[in-house]
């Protein structure tokens, strides 16, 4: 018993420690990729090609003067950033970063929870994100960030439906919603190449749902100021900020273990890697692919976003899932 | 007290004192929030009952869809006016018929409990399915195949619904 609390504890720091410094270097690596796309060198001042940015970047935000509108309703104000990283390091439970190791005679699991219910419950928590969203819109009692929060929730909510829906297909596949049962199934093939559109759909709910560009409307600057956390400043602000890049690679470490085969090596003969190695260098190559189509597409008009999710996007995923169920029926032999 | 028992009662109370808040609160925002809390400590009770699904369906359906739909519409009143609105709608009688079907329905279940009766036949019917997931869903389309299709037409008739009563006054 209590060595089962202390693995936990230790496979809980260590993860956590993991996301933390992949959202610290997310950060850089989002402005270096951004100055390379636009042909400027990006951050270089603070060590080496400007490696020890994102340090410079955490005190210099926790230095900042908090400001406190005075016509806020404190609660709300004050519970809202917090919201924001909750999610990402709740669905840090759920990830199969690997396998499982062996020390002293004792095989260890490297997932810390090995839950049946793992994406619905991935479903569930990432939805509370909203929460932080609206709720710090609202509770700066002022239009702007008001608007943004609005806005916000009318496009996570309907694209947390997509997201849903893309996973779907994979779920029928594999016939668990159990993410390491997932992982298994995709030994040999992964399952991006069985569910092509599933992939493409889940990548654009993802954006989607993190208010990232294309699709980062509730915070689009020309009209809105700064969206939802306008209001806010100092470690409050630097909270919505990191629970955004948490959710970035949550979001990438979920897809990795949906369509990228989680922890196994793309080739046999690559495979002396070790699997948590692979599912890192996954789930970067996925972040890496936000960055890239952030700083290369134009942001959405509002009517085009709401449009491609209905009217695209929807019947897209369940045509998806019909196909599927056709598929799993046809294999299991017919009727 | 075994450690499931003792998680019971903790989860149990804070959804309680939760639920208490939700219906105290003047400001609707707060009272969404601590409902959305309720909903959380509520799925804790489900998981301790080797409930999961019905406890990640609870946080996806409930505290990640309804609540947020609800905030969108009470985030739109100002917050002078929501801390003014009136508490009291004059529904005390329906609100005590409706308490009085949950009272008794609760009481049943108290009663068979200390009658030593089983409370019901759905549970031991899902065990032979194995999983929560596999239990729920061969049971909901096979057996409760009617009242599940019933359900879905009463959602789709209040879809059609709201969507008519908006138009009406769209065009008014």
């Amino acid at each position: 018993m209590v060595e089962i609390v202390i693995v936990t504890i230790v496979k809980l720091l260590i993860y956590f420690g993991i996301m933390l410094l992949f959202v610290a270097y997310g950060t850089l690596a989002e402005r270096k990729v951004a100055g390379h796309i636009q042909d400027r060198l990006g951050p270089y001042h603070c060590g080496p090609h400007g490696i020890l940015q994102p340090l410079a970047d955490g005190i210099k935000l926790f230095f900042k003067e908090d400001i406190v509108a005075s016509a806020s309703d404190k609660f709300v104000y004050f519970l809202a950033p917090a919201l924001a990283v909750v999610p990402p390091v709740l669905v840090l439970a759920v990830i199969p970063i690997g396998d499982s190791i062996t020390i002293g005679g004792k095989t260890i699991p490297l997932a810390v929870a090995d839950v049946n219910i793992a994406l619905l419950y991935f479903l569930g928590v990432t939805s509370l994100t909203v929460y932080a969203i609206m709720l710090g819109g609202w509770a700066g009692n002022s239009k702007y960030p008001l608007l943004g929060g609005l806005r916000s929730a009318a496009q996570f909510i309907s694209y947390e439906l997509i997201l849903g829906l893309s996973i779907i297909g994979v779920v029928m596949l594999v016939g668990s919603f159990n993410l390491i049962d997932i992982v298994r199934y995709q030994k040999d093939m992964w399952l991006v190449i069985k569910q092509p559109v599933a992939f493409i759909t889940y990548m654009i709910a993802a954006i989607a749902e993190l208010n990232r560009a294309p699709f980062d409307l509730p915070e689009a600057e020309s009209e809105l100021v700064g969206g939802y956390h306008t209001e806010y400043s100092s470690m409050k602000f630097a909270l919505f900020f990191l629970g955004e890049y948490a959710n970035m690679v949550v979001s990438s470490a979920i897809a990795t273990a949906l369509f990228l085969g989680g922890w196994y090596a793309p080739v046999h003969w690559l495979s002396f890697i070790p699997g948590p190695i692979w599912f890192l260098i996954k789930t970067f190559a996925l972040f890496f692919f936000m960055l890239w189509i952030r700083w290369t597409y134009p942001r959405l008009r509002y009517d085009q976003l709401m449009g491609m999710c209905w009217r695209f996007l929807m019947p897209v995923t369940l045509l998806n899932i019909l196909g599927t169920g056709l598929f799993v029926i046809l294999k299991n032999g017919g009727l | 007290m075994s450690w499931t028992q003792f998680f019971f009662y903790v989860f149990a109370g804070l959804s309680l004192l939760c639920a208490l808040m939700v219906v105290t609160r003047r400001n609707a925002v707060h009272s969404a929030i601590f409902l959305i809390i309720t909903f959380f400590f509520m799925a804790a009770v489900f998981v301790i009952l080797k409930a999961e699904l019905l406890a990640a369906v609870q946080v996806l359906v409930y505290a990640g869809g309804v609540v947020s739909l609800m905030l969108y519409v009470i985030m739109l009143v100002k917050a002078e006016e929501a801390s003014q609105v009136k508490q009291n709608l004059g529904q005390i009688a329906i609100a005590a018929f409706i308490a009085l079907l949950l009272a008794l329905q609760v009481g049943s279940i108290v009663y068979l409990y200390f009658a030593q009766k089983p409370a019901g036949k759905a549970a031991v019917e899902a065990l032979k399915y194995g999983g929560n997931t596999e239990g729920i869903g061969a049971l909901l389309y096979t057996k409760y195949l009617f009242p599940f299709e019933v359900a879905s037409v009463l959602l789709l008739a209040a879809m059609v619904g709201a969507i008519v009563l908006a138009k009406n006054r769209l065009e008014r």
